[in-house]
Parts: structure tokens; sequence; C-alpha cells
């Protein structure tokens, strides 16, 4: 055997069942291996294509995502993959080709420091000389990118190190002195939490992405149901509650719910669970939730006090975490529900005042209008995937979630261009969800090669470009914060999105009435097979409520928006 | 600012130095000096680290920050425990005739040693902790400083207990 089948066979021993990739000189065997032993592969149009997609479907599935690159510009083109994916923590294995051994360090043709480069975006990474160290690398990669805090590991391989020959046997085990992977809490951090509890009065449970990636949501619905107290989240928390849970008031900080901020700014006790206080999330952070006790649920002990100061920590993998925190509150034998309702009750009022919202305006299409009429046509098992920008916010605004794994964004990076090959890879991952994808006229350019793949893969991705004519977010900031100058945000190209489509492959369809949302819309959404929607939607819409750069979360801007 | 040691074990591998300093520069910690060396055991390798923090809690970052790198077997804060310090630097100065008896007497009352002499200057050497270097250091500014390198401090505790064990 060689170094390229032995990764292949490592590959089917982790029970990866698809890779994402584009061939090249440096993984030349690597590819040869693919068509000799029929290795499921989807070709992309771009690395950033494929590791998007890997992106996606490992957010989708819970499994690692895998990427082939080659060496140089294969491998520098998933950068942005790779550091969106490690700022929120998603699990991917990147196998890159380099250069071969007698060639590293030459500046030799296609060849680029990976390893240097990778190196403060991934959780790990490798760089593999000689063929002996292949099977372990592999064994310890997966285990590493899908262990603890999962994230992205890198593991740049020699040319000839492919094509060498090796006496192959995958370790069974993984050694590592400085990392087991395993987070069990402490039982007296538990006990304090649940002493918090007893004590307050106005808590809030804030739900973090930690909770969809270690599959817990329905450790944290239990605690919401016993404890009767309403629940925001995170960008990347939408989905651990469902939507329609009573209680659930959307998500929190920059854009989030009005009544979010307000009750995270009243509320005394913050229980915290697997998210890490991103500046997205807390406004001005000394302002941030004044009044309360902050405890932090967390299985990264570097998290704890990083950005916001934590009263008390319940370190731990929360599959152990929360569990017993649900036990330990049974134990206690309190009417909890009954003791908070009146403050639950404020909190929901509030919601209802200040729900998110927009207002009507002839026969235009209102963005809010578009995507809660998308939620509506979708069934609870709908897979949203958002790109970045104003759409991304309206997204997670209107579009209801009622399942982890269900809204995939690029919360931490904000990377524009991720969405069509994340949505193409979730849907890849789970065939049996619909997928729909929330773009702009802006991010859908940005990777829009991937319409290719789709088309030729008959990948049933319905993509939904809310069409303003601007980089709408940008846009945004620029007639709050700059004057209206419009300083190199405007679109208004001769680009036709609808061409596009049908250029690639696909079915295209352009919106631009208000009443087409009731009489097309249904008919697109209904059909088997991708498609793009390209609907106009009016230039000058902001996203509201806001929470303005610097400000605390009960300074608010609401606007319209009632 | 307060200055703190630490003591970092960590696996013996190619790149682990880039992963450390990379964790260091992307963090923005403020390192004031880095070394490292074999040790007892051949698969580790001992990273020295002089870091200065604001508070505390900055310093709790650098230690979970680095410890979350993988090949990062252990971190000890040998600040918190009882250990001894040294640094060693070596300090090339203008001497002549004129003034090299001086120079002498100076290395003398500092412990130092002279490792080096040609017609125009001296090489001084000296192990000790850093107030002390900087103290030699000081001193010898009256004469023509031509070079110095230092490799910043190091440290192991008291007692029988090693790091690993900590
Ligand atoms: C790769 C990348 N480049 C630049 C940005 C900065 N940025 C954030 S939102 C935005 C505008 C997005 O425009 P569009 O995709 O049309 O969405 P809209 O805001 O109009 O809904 C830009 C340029 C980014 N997030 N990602």
């Amino acid at each position: 055997m060689n170094g390229a089948q032995a990764v292949l066979e490592s590959l089917k021993k982790e029970g990866v069942d698809v890779v994402f990739g584009y061939p090249g000189g440096a993984v030349l065997t690597l590819y040869d291996a693919v068509y000799k032993m029929k290795f499921p592969h989807v070709l992309t149009r771009h690395e950033q294509g494929a590791i998007h997609a890997a992106d996606g479907y490992a957010r989708a599935t819970g499994k690692v995502g895998v990427v082939f690159a080659t060496s140089g510009p294969g491998a520098t083109n998933l950068i942005t993959g790779i550091a969106t994916a490690c700022t929120d923590s998603v699990p991917l294995v990147c196998i890159t080709g380099q250069v071969a051994n007698p060639y590293i360090g030459k500046d030799s043709f296609q060849e680029a420091d990976i390893f240097g480069i990778t190196t403060p975006i991934t959780k790990h990474n490798y760089l593999v000389k000689d063929v002996k160290e292949l099977p372990h690398v592999l064994k310890e990669a997966f285990f590493i990118a899908r262990t603890g805090r999962k994230g992205p590991v890198v593991i740049d391989v020699a040319k000839d190190v492919f094509d060498a020959k090796i006496d192959y046997k995958y370790p069974e085990t993984v050694t590592l002195r400085g990392y087991s992977g395993v987070y069990d809490g402490h039982e007296e951090e538990i006990a304090a939490a649940v002493e918090a509890v007893r004590k307050a009065e106005r808590p809030l449970i804030f739900a973090g992405g930690g909770i969809i990636s270690s599959d817990t949501a329905d450790e944290v619905q239990k605690l919401a149901q016993k404890l009767g107290v309403p629940v925001t989240s995170t960008l990347l928390g939408l989905g651990s509650v469902p939507a329609d849970t009573e209680g659930f008031l959307g998500f929190a900080g920059m854009h989030g719910s009005y009544a979010s901020n307000m009750a995270i700014q009243k509320c005394d006790l913050l229980l915290c669970i697997g998210m890490r206080f991103s500046d997205r999330v807390t406004g001005r952070v000394d302002g941030f939730a004044p009044k309360a006790k902050i405890v932090h649920f967390e299985l990264d002990r570097a998290e704890i006090n990083k950005n916001v100061t934590a009263d008390l920590q319940v370190l731990g993998d929360l599959r152990w975490t929360l569990p017993r925190f649900n036990e330990q509150l049974a134990a206690v034998g309190e009417s909890f529900a009954e003791k908070f309702k009146g403050w639950k009750d404020e909190v929901l009022k509030m919601h209802k005042e200040h729900p998110f919202s927009f207002v009507e305006q002839g026969d235009v299409i209102k963005p809010g209008a578009l995507i809660r009429k998308v939620s509506e046509l979708s069934d609870k098992d709908t897979i949203a995937v958002t790109d970045v920008g104003q759409h991304q916010m309206w997204a997670a605004q209107f579009f209801d979630v009622f399942k982890p794994r269900h809204f995939l964004t690029s919360g931490g990076q904000g990377t524009m261009g991720y969405g069509l090959p994340a949505a193409m890879g979730a849907k890849i991952g789970a065939p049996q969800s619909k997928v729909v994808l929330f773009t702009g006229d802006g991010s859908i350019m940005m990777n829009c090669q991937e319409f290719a793949t789709i088309a030729d893969n008959n990948i049933d991705v319905k993509v939904v470009i809310v069409h303003n004519c601007i980089l709408g977010m940008v846009g945004q900031w620029q007639r709050l914060f700059y004057n209206h100058h419009y300083s190199q945000s405007e679109l208004k190209g001769k680009t036709d999105f609808v061409k596009l489509a049908e250029a690639m492959g696909l079915k295209g369809y352009r919106l631009t009435k208000k009443e087409e949302l009731d009489t097309v819309l249904p008919q697109i959404m209904a059909e088997e097979g991708p498609a793009l929607i390209d609907v106009l939607i009016p230039e000058e819409e902001d996203v509201l409520p806001m929470v303005p750069g610097g400000k605390r979360l009960d300074q608010m801007v609401l606007g319209g928006s009632k | 600012m307060k200055k703190y040691l630490l003591a970092v074990l960590v696996d013996n591998k190619p790149g682990v130095l880039t992963h450390v300093s990379g964790l260091i520069s992307r963090r923005a910690f403020n390192i004031e000096s880095i070394s490292a060396g074999y040790t007892e055991e051949p698969d580790v390798t001992r990273i020295n680290i002089v870091v200065s923090v604001e508070s505390k809690n900055e310093l709790d970052q650098v230690v979970t920050q680095l410890g979350k790198l993988i090949d990062v077997i252990k971190i000890v804060n040998l600040s918190e425990v009882e250990s001894i310090e040294r640094e060693l630097v070596m300090i090339k100065v203008r001497a002549d005739k004129s003034n090299r008896a001086e120079l002498i007497d100076i290395v003398n009352i500092f412990r130092a040693s002279i490792v080096d002499v040609s017609q125009e200057n001296v090489v001084i050497e000296l192990t000790g902790q850093q107030s002390k270097i900087d103290g030699i250091i000081e001193v010898l500014s009256e004469y023509e400083i031509i070079e110095i390198a230092r490799t910043g401090a190091i440290a192991l505790s008291r007692g029988p207990v090693p790091v690993k064990r900590m």
C-alpha cells in the first residue's frame, strides 16, 4: 500500500463517507487512490467552496468534514474556510499536498508554508514528511477535531509521502500527553450553580453554540422547562430550543430582540451555556448584565473570564455538566416555574410589545416578509443557511429554527461567500432535510462558481437572494455613521442572477412584487431540484433593532420596527 | 505590570515552537523572554517564558490559552512556588590597558568572569538573577558596551519535586 491509499483507508476507518476537494500536482497520487478505491468525492469549483461545503456538512451532521487540496495556491484557498471553522468550533480535517521532501524550503513550484500559515487558525496542524507518521497523524487529527472544543485540523503531506510504500496499520488509540479530549466537570461547581438558582429571582438562560456542537439541546430544553424562565440565545445558539418554545425570545446582541437584550440587562442570574461572549453579543462589556450573577457553563477553560468575568464557573463538557445540573435541580424539590412566573411574564410582555417586525410598504417585498414567508413554507426539518450581511440578520430574526444543526451561519468570522457551498454541504450531509440559503447580491458573488457544482450533482438547495443592489450591511453603517456616503458599496451592475443560474445549469426565478410571495414562491419552494430565486427588495432598509457599536445592550435603537 | 516565570513542558516535536510563539503573538501577550531546551526526558522540551501582565486575570489567560495547545503537556507558574531563577548574560566591553584593571575589579565584585580578552575588548560572562544582571549592565554602561547577549530567565523549583509532578 502507498501513503495515499493509507490516507483513504484511515478515512474509511474514521467513518468518512464523503470528501470535498480539488486536485492538483501535489495530490495526484491521492486522487489516483480516490479513483481506484472509488472513494466518494465532491469536486467543487474552488477550494474555498470545498472547505465551506465540508463546514456546512459538519455543522449539519455533527460529523467531521473532510477536505483535500493541492499544495501552494490550492491550500491557501482554504484559509478563509479554516478560519471560519476555527472561530465557530467546527470539526474539520483538511489534507493538503506539500511539495516533495527534497523541494521543501527551496521556494519550489507551488510551495507555500501551510503549516506556518494555518497555525493561528487551526486547533492543531501537522506537516508529514515521513510516510510512517501518516496513520497516527490521521488518527490524532480526527480525535482532536471531534473531541473537546471542536475545530479544524490541517495535515500537510509532502508529495513523496503519498507515493512511499507503507506497512499500514491504523492505531486503535490515541496517546497525546497534553490532551485527553475528556472534560468531566466538578460536582461542587454544579452545586454552587444550583444554589445560585435557588437564590435568584430573575434568572435567564443564555444558550450558545456549544449546546449545538455538544448535542445537548434536549438537556437545555429540560432545564428551561424545569425552571420556567425565559431563554435567549446567541446567533450560533439558534435551534437549541425550538422557535415556538414558550419563553424563547429569539437571539440577543447587536441585532437581537429587544426583550432578549433588556432581559439580559435586568436579570439577576444569567445562566450562560456554551457561549464565548463575543463582542457582537455583549455590546459594551462593562455595562453587560450589570445586575446579574453570571454563571458560565463552558468546556474550554480559556473562555472563562476572557471577555466577561464570571461569578461562577461550571467547567466541563456540557454532556457531563448539564444532566447533573438538571438532576441536582430536580432533587431540590422546589417549584421553580411558579417562583419565576412573574419575571417570565414581564419579559414575555416586553417581547410581545417589541417583537422582530417590519413595516409593509406598497407592493414592494420587505425582507422580513420574504423570510417569514419562506419560514412558513418550510417544515420543521428545514435547514436554513445564511451568508453574511443584513439578510443574515433578517434570517436570524424571521426564520423559525426548530432543531439544533438547522441554522448554519458564519458567526465568528462573518465570512461572505460561506453560504452557497455550506448549503450544498449541508444538503449532502442531511439529504432528508430541505435546505434553503438566504444570501445577498454581494455575498452570492463570492462563491457563485459553486452553482455549477450544485447543478452538476443535482443538489437540491433553494437559494434566496435578498437583492438590494448594495452591500447592504456596509450601506447601513455608511447611512448611519458616515453621512450616507455609499463609498464602494453600491451594486448596480449588469449581472443577471437568473441568467447566471441558467448558465450554470439550474433554474432561476425573479420576484419583484409582494403578491408573488403568495402566488409564485410556494410553487418554486415545492419544486424538486436546485433553484435560484432572485428577490428584489428596497435598497434603503435597515436591520433593526440595533445596538450601535460601543453601546450597552439597553441602548438599543428600535426604529420603525413596531 | 508584574513579571511571572512559567515553565512550559511540551512534546519535543517539529513545529512545537511555532505553535507556542504563534499563540503568544496572536493573543497579544507581553513576553519578556523565552528560551527552550532539552530535558531529562528526550521527548520533552522545556520552554521558559517570562511574561509581564497587568493582572492575575491576564496571567490566567496566558496560562489557559497556552494550555489549549495540543503539544503543551504542562504549565507551572514558578513564581508561585519557591524557586531559583537564573539568567546568563555575555557583555562585550571596549577595554584597553588603561581601564582593564578597573573592569577586573567590577567583574570580581559581581562574581562574574572574563571569558575572552583582546587588545581592544573583553567579554564578561555572568549568571544570576535578573536584578543582578541589570546591575552589572548599569555599572558597565560607564564604559563602552559593544554588545550584549542575554538568555532570558530560567528557573527550577526548590526541593525534590519536578515541574512535571507539580
Ligand atoms: C469576505 C468578507 N468581506 C467583507 C465583509 C464585510 N461585509 C460585511 S456585510 C457586507 C455586505 C454584504 O452584502 P450582501 O451580501 O449583499 O448582503 P446584504 O447586507 O445586502 O444583505 C460586507 C461587505 C465580510 N463580512 N466578509
